[in-house]
């Protein structure tokens, strides 16, 4: 099978999943969403007659009226195709469709800072936050991760070797959100250097506004990279280990070529693919994690934009925000395969 | 690969130090649930979120631990429920009477105390408060007549410091201090020294007596409590809710919410994965597409779209974690399937005849095993973080104290900014321990089956 095809397959695969995930979400909170959109236009029908007066006089009894509004309620409902129930293959498909082409249509309750309710509006803005914090985070976790592993994995059983272990260990034993509590209560209350709220106080428009949101990631960042750094210095120590015991790095050995060399120029270059696909997956991991993450420090990004949809179950977030983590966890596991493959031709015999 | 016996891992698991510190806090872990089933009744596990259960308790107080470390003393939250019951006759008039001791050793008053009684009576019976403090004076707090009942009634009451009258009758009795009572509270005046404004140290008797003149009236669960700002071995939250309770009844859920967690997804990706492996071809194909399926889902939105639309409930909280579980098992069982598929064994007992299940149950799955404990015991800690971490979103059983609830509530309270450590450090370490717990059992484990990273 050559790259071309593999490409096309896991293509084809991810695509598959995708429509998987997006029908399951819809069936899962389908009928919420029928409830909330019939709700809605009785709202609105009630709404519009009350700013006009002159409807309601002109009705002799109140039930002539009260026929009125549910007629028209009706009317509205059959013209938008609500009529047939949620599960009916044409509502679910218009709604997947409408989905796919990115029109996430309005939120219920959750507005963006600018004040649009268009559920694109509200994404658009709080996904680079969320790709500055844990993109940088994941940037500087692996940086500190793949040197600190490379060195262990050269000095197996040193004391810097236990310490990185030791460490990953236990760190990789809390839980990321309860730290960021501890960070909180320690740099925000004990001493108070950072903000307990990571969301900057002033308005997006004003020109400190990127200073003010740096100054907020920090305690954030730093928490996430305590946390991460010592399980991926440990991976790469195994992987590293793994390697080192094979073959043709014991023929460098002994044609006399340093140590130094080996583990840096030849090791670490052959444990390159694992390194980068688990690079790749932690990244879109870390995009999940951030749901919680956020909602401790208060990150405006999307993690935070997903609990406050779930806290007042504004569905159309609720659908956009799962379709887009969606998205990007499976262009990363997708990238994560193509790098494997192309690194590594043996997967693609499969 | 290699195979196994079981004495031989005994034997290795036995010589690794991170193992035996595992089993150690695995043990120590059960042993606390063990404790929590027997000694903590189970109505205060069932009332965790009733704030009737609570009244009676501090808000955030911290762990009364916290004096070792204190020059000066912060004042214990006391309850008293255990008064010593006298009764006796002079002439006509039947007195019940009730004492409660206390030995007060801080160095700050109380914040106040509460009386708190249920009285069986009919007609309307006296009821006198007096406090003998240690140096010998006797205060009268409160004398008061019971509301008039013609039939025999119970009564339930609580008398608070901040009593009008309780203040008016310790007004009365200023002549025997030396400073102005003006601008005290009764617990103040109580607490203090004749000669100055400072608390007097020492033992107080608390004396409570119920006169009438028919003898059938009784006083029944009654209780004193004298409020301070520290509180029982971990201190209160912001409901009242004794932490130590969460805590230990935490423990046995966490536990078992890990292993059901762990050892179904196990059970179930090594089935999935060793069937698949084993039969192979289409069915193969076809199995792992879905396997694909799952696990790219991205499981923390979909646990909690699931979490939202579905059931909440505990139990059905372990059937979804499982449903992402699996995944992994699966596909290593699978390649595993695959090479000891080919092993002359089997190929001998599929000619022999014998049915597939067998094959893949008796020969295959066996072999499996080793590794199926060291994933197992890996398993376990993500799925009591992803337990808490749903907990901590609000979206966990409201019925079970775990952990992660604990730290839900402190989140919303906002104890990390509001410096209730107490609140928060606790419910994280047990967290970690338990999760450490199964680290080093699945490293242990993992270090036999897979030599090469031992070294």
């Amino acid at each position: 099978m050559g790259l071309k095809k593999y490409i096309a397959v896991r293509g084809i695969t991810m695509f598959g999943v995708l429509m998987a995930t997006l029908f399951l979400t819809i069936i899962l909170v389908g009928s919420n969403m029928d409830t909330i959109l019939k709700q809605g236009i009785t709202f609105q029908v009630r709404g519009e007659i009350t700013e006009n007066p002159a409807i309601a006089a002109s009705f002799a009894s109140v039930e002539e009226f009260e026929a009125f509004v549910q007629g028209q309620i009706e009317q509205r409902i059959k013209i938008l195709g609500l009529d047939s129930p949620w599960y009916s293959p044409q509502r679910i498909g218009f709604t997947m469709y409408k989905i796919l082409i990115l029109d996430f249509g309005h939120a219920t309750f959750l507005t963006s800072d600018a004040g649009s309710s268009d559920v694109k509006d509200i994404l658009l803005e709080k996904l680079p936050r969320t790709i500055l914090l844990f993109t940088s985070a994941t940037i500087i976790i692996s940086i500190i991760g793949i040197f600190l592993g490379a060195l262990s994995a050269s000095k197996v059983g040193s004391v810097i070797d236990r310490i990185t272990s030791t460490f990953a260990v236990v760190s990789s034993s809390f839980p990321v959100w309860w730290v960021g509590m501890l960070m909180i209560f320690l740099f925000a209350f004990v001493y108070q250097i950072f903000p307990a709220r990571a969301t900057p106080s002033i308005s997006p428009d004003d020109p400190g506004y990127f200073a003010a949101l740096l100054y907020h990631m920090t305690l954030p960042l730093i928490t996430i990279v305590m946390i991460g750094f010592g399980a991926w210095a440990y991976l790469v120590r195994n992987f590293m280990i793994g390697i080192m015991q094979e073959d043709f790095i014991t023929a460098k050995k002994t044609m006399g070529i340093q140590k130094r060399k080996i583990v840096y120029g030849h090791a670490i270059k052959n444990a390159a693919p694992p390194i980068i696909t688990i690079l790749a997956l932690s990244l879109s991991g870390s995009l999940g994690g951030a749901i919680i993450t956020e909602a401790v420090f208060d990150w405006p990004g999307m993690g935070r934009l997903y609990f406050e949809a779930i806290t007042v179950m504004d569905l159309p977030v609720i659908i956009g925000a799962t379709y887009v983590l969606t998205v990007f966890f499976l262009i990363s596991i997708f990238l994560a395969d193509l790098l494997y493959g192309y690194f590594d031709p043996r997967v693609r015999t499969g | 690969m290699s195979s196994f016996s079981s004495s031989e891992i005994r034997h290795e698991f036995v010589k690794s130090k991170v193992g035996i510190a595992g089993i150690i806090i695995l043990g120590s872990l059960i042993g606390i649930s063990i404790f929590t089933a027997i000694i903590i009744p189970l109505e205060t596990f069932q009332g965790w979120n009733n704030p009737g259960n609570w009244i009676s308790y501090p808000k955030t107080a911290m762990p009364s631990w916290v004096n070792f470390f204190m020059l000066e003393k912060i004042p214990e939250h006391i309850i008293l429920d255990k008064p010593i019951f006298s009764s006796q006759s002079l002439g006509p008039i039947t007195v019940i009477s009730q004492q409660f001791n206390v030995n007060y050793d801080y160095n700050d008053f109380p914040s106040d105390f509460i009386y708190e009684f249920t009285a069986r009576y009919s007609g309307s019976p006296l009821m006198q408060i007096s406090v003998i403090r240690p140096d010998g004076q006797t205060l009268s707090l409160l004398s008061t007549a019971l509301p008039y009942s013609k039939e025999e009634i119970l009564h339930n009451e609580r008398i608070f410091s901040t009593d009008g009258t309780i203040k008016k009758n310790l007004f009365l009795q200023s002549e025997k201090f030396d400073f102005s009572l003006e601008g005290f509270t009764a617990e103040d005046i109580v607490f203090s020294a004749l000669s100055e404004h400072e608390v007097l140290k020492g033992n107080y008797v608390f004396l409570v007596n119920l006169y009438d003149v028919k003898k059938e009236n009784e006083i029944m669960d009654s209780s004193l409590i004298i409020g301070g700002k520290v509180y029982g071995i971990m201190g209160t939250d912001e409901l009242r809710r004794d932490l130590a309770v969460g805590l230990l009844w935490g423990t046995p859920l966490a536990l078992f919410i890990g292993i059901a967690v762990a050892v179904v997804s196990v059970t179930t990706g090594l089935i999935y994965g060793v069937y698949a492996g084993f039969r192979g071809k289409a069915t193969d194909e076809v199995m792992m597409r879905f396997n694909d399926v799952i696990y790219a889902l991205p499981a923390l939105p979909f646990l909690i779209i699931l979490a939202v639309t579905i059931s909440n409930s505990i139990f059905v909280m372990i059937g979804f974690l499982t449903i992402f579980g699996w995944v992994g098992i699966a596909k290593v069982s699978r390649s595993m399937a695959l090479q000891i598929k080919t092993k002359a064994y089997v190929e001998a007992s599929q000619m022999m005849g014998q049915t597939n299940s067998k094959i893949v149950f008796k020969h295959i799955i066996p072999q499996l095993l080793p590794y199926a404990f060291a994933s197992i015991a890996i398993s376990v800690p993500a799925a009591i973080t992803t337990e808490a971490g749903l907990s901590f979103l609000g979206l966990g059983d409201p019925t079970f104290p775990t952990w992660g609830q604990i730290l839900h509530d402190a989140n919303t309270y906002g104890a990390a900014a509001r410096g209730l450590w107490w609140w928060i450090v606790p419910p994280g370490i047990m967290i970690a321990i338990t999760g450490l717990a199964f680290v080093f059992l699945g490293n242990a484990l993992d270090a036999i089956v897979n030599p090469k990273l031992k070294r």
